[in-house]
């Protein structure tokens, strides 16, 4: 049998007829996925260099205390610049809306977390723990921001005010070094969850098990 | 009527996502709120701090903001080690009789001691600390300073750091070059072998790893003095600040 050109080749391979749905859905538009990425790299500069500043070792280390600071508080003031421009984009503003409203379903994901319960911990596109680390460290990098700007322009207020200003900058930015920490080491157990933010894209059975409400 | 378009906002509205009550935006508004009543109780806050802090048999404390302790700050990206091998103190300038001292010259003179709190202006105090070293009066009366000379001009081997004095204020009996902390030479961290120590003011005055001091005829701003800080910075009446003052 003489085979016709481009008929022997793995090209020419039957198409397989198309699945009821793609084994991949979208979940973050490339703005979603760069307002992630610059805030990420902030904060990276901003707990960095804040090490840099408190931790005596690194302070010897590196040294160069000026420059440090300076990295600092424009690292600090820079922080929300790609939520606010994020604003302008549908599909942020639609996840923020996700990441504020907590349903019956929330209440039951958080107790299952508290309570280290293997089984079933329903969640929409965002967990309940998702949604609490957003808003807490929205809250968080709100009052570091205040806070940061009376120690940074002394002149604006009494001194008092900027000595408290610092305790609670300090006290908060430790707790934020911790809380973000956290949200590293969740990361790097979910590997599907950190391929959605550098593609856009997940594995549909993963959703579908690790979100079960989402309807992408 | 024509059938609801697919879309997918009305999609969420479906499911349990949007209906929620809105508890990120009470989280965000409480992390506010907390951080308004932290601003207030700060004070009681810190002292509570401060008290564990000096109770501290483990030092685990040291590591905690606001715990007590000396903090490292230095200006420049790293700094040379000196020994008594290494180690010169040069004064030159509107003197008579310029010169350089080596770490053993400046041992074998008369040695002060003075123990009183340490200052930063950044905030952090740390109660009754002794330094041990020579007057600076003592280097001024031996160098012969001129009639002209009116200010003191510090410099470091760092390489970046500076400071300065009016004449005035360097021949107060609480202004010395340290040679010692806290009854032992001065570590490398804590600016040794050599610093200034100026008891009454902000302790950014107190240059480490001091070595050159230079009489001039007016008063040139140091490092810190040439970004906003005060050149004249006691403790409590200066930089904005109401600390009890040290001396």
């Amino acid at each position: 049998m003489t085979s016709t050109p481009g008929s022997a080749g793995p090209t020419a391979a039957a198409t397989p007829p198309p699945s009821e749905a793609p084994s991949r859905v979208r979940r973050f538009t490339r703005a979603e996925r760069w307002i992630h990425r610059t805030t990420a790299a902030l904060m990276a500069v901003c707990l960095l260099s804040a090490a840099c500043l408190y931790v005596p070792q690194l302070a010897q280390l590196v040294g160069r205390r000026y420059l440090v600071v300076t990295a600092h508080q424009w690292s600090g003031l820079l922080l929300p610049v790609p939520f606010l421009l994020g604003l302008a984009f549908r599909a942020f503003r639609a996840d923020l809306r996700r990441l504020n409203r907590f349903g019956p379903h929330d209440r039951d994901w958080l107790w299952a977390a508290l309570m280290r319960r293997k089984g079933r911990r329903p969640a929409a596109k965002f967990n309940a723990g998702q949604k609490s680390y957003a808003a807490w460290l929205a809250g968080a990098v709100l009052v570091l921001l205040g806070t940061g700007l009376l120690m940074w322009f002394t002149d604006l207020t009494p001194l008092a005010w900027r000595t408290a200003a610092t305790f609670v900058h300090d006290w908060l930015a430790l707790a934020t070094a911790v809380v973000v920490a956290g949200h590293i080491g969740m990361a790097l157990g979910s590997p599907e969850a950190r391929r959605g933010l550098r593609t856009g894209t997940v594995d549909r059975e993963w959703a579908k098990r690790e979100h079960p409400l989402w309807k992408p | 009527m024509s059938p609801i378009p697919y879309d997918e906002t009305a999609d969420e509205t479906a499911d349990a996502e949007a209906s929620g009550k809105p508890v990120g935006r009470r989280i965000v508004l409480g992390m506010l709120g907390l951080g308004a009543v932290g601003l207030g109780a700060a004070p009681v806050l810190q002292r509570g701090v401060e008290t564990i802090a000096q109770n501290d048999p483990t030092g685990l404390t040291e590591l905690l903001p606001a715990g007590g302790g000396f903090r490292y700050y230095s200006v420049a990206s790293s700094v040379p080690r000196k020994n008594a091998d290494t180690y010169q103190l040069k004064i030159d300038g509107l003197v008579e009789h310029p010169a350089t001292y080596t770490l053993d010259q400046l041992r074998a003179l008369p040695q002060t001691r003075i123990v009183r709190d340490v200052q930063c202006v950044t905030g952090w105090r740390v109660p009754q600390t002794p330094f041990e070293g020579v007057r600076l009066s003592a280097l001024l009366d031996a160098a012969g300073v001129h009639p002209e000379g009116r200010a003191l001009y510090f410099t470091c081997f760092d390489g970046t750091y500076s400071e300065s004095l009016t004449l005035h204020q360097a021949r107060r009996d609480d202004v010395l070059v340290a040679l010692r902390m806290r009854d032992k030479p001065l570590s490398h961290a804590h600016g040794g072998p050599a610093r200034l120590y100026v008891a009454p003011m902000y302790f950014y005055k107190s240059a480490k790893w001091l070595s050159g001091i230079t009489i001039t005829d007016k008063v040139r701003p140091g490092y810190w003095e040439e970004r906003g800080y005060d050149v004249d910075a006691w403790v409590g009446r200066s930089n904005g600040r109401g600390d009890t003052p040290t001396v």
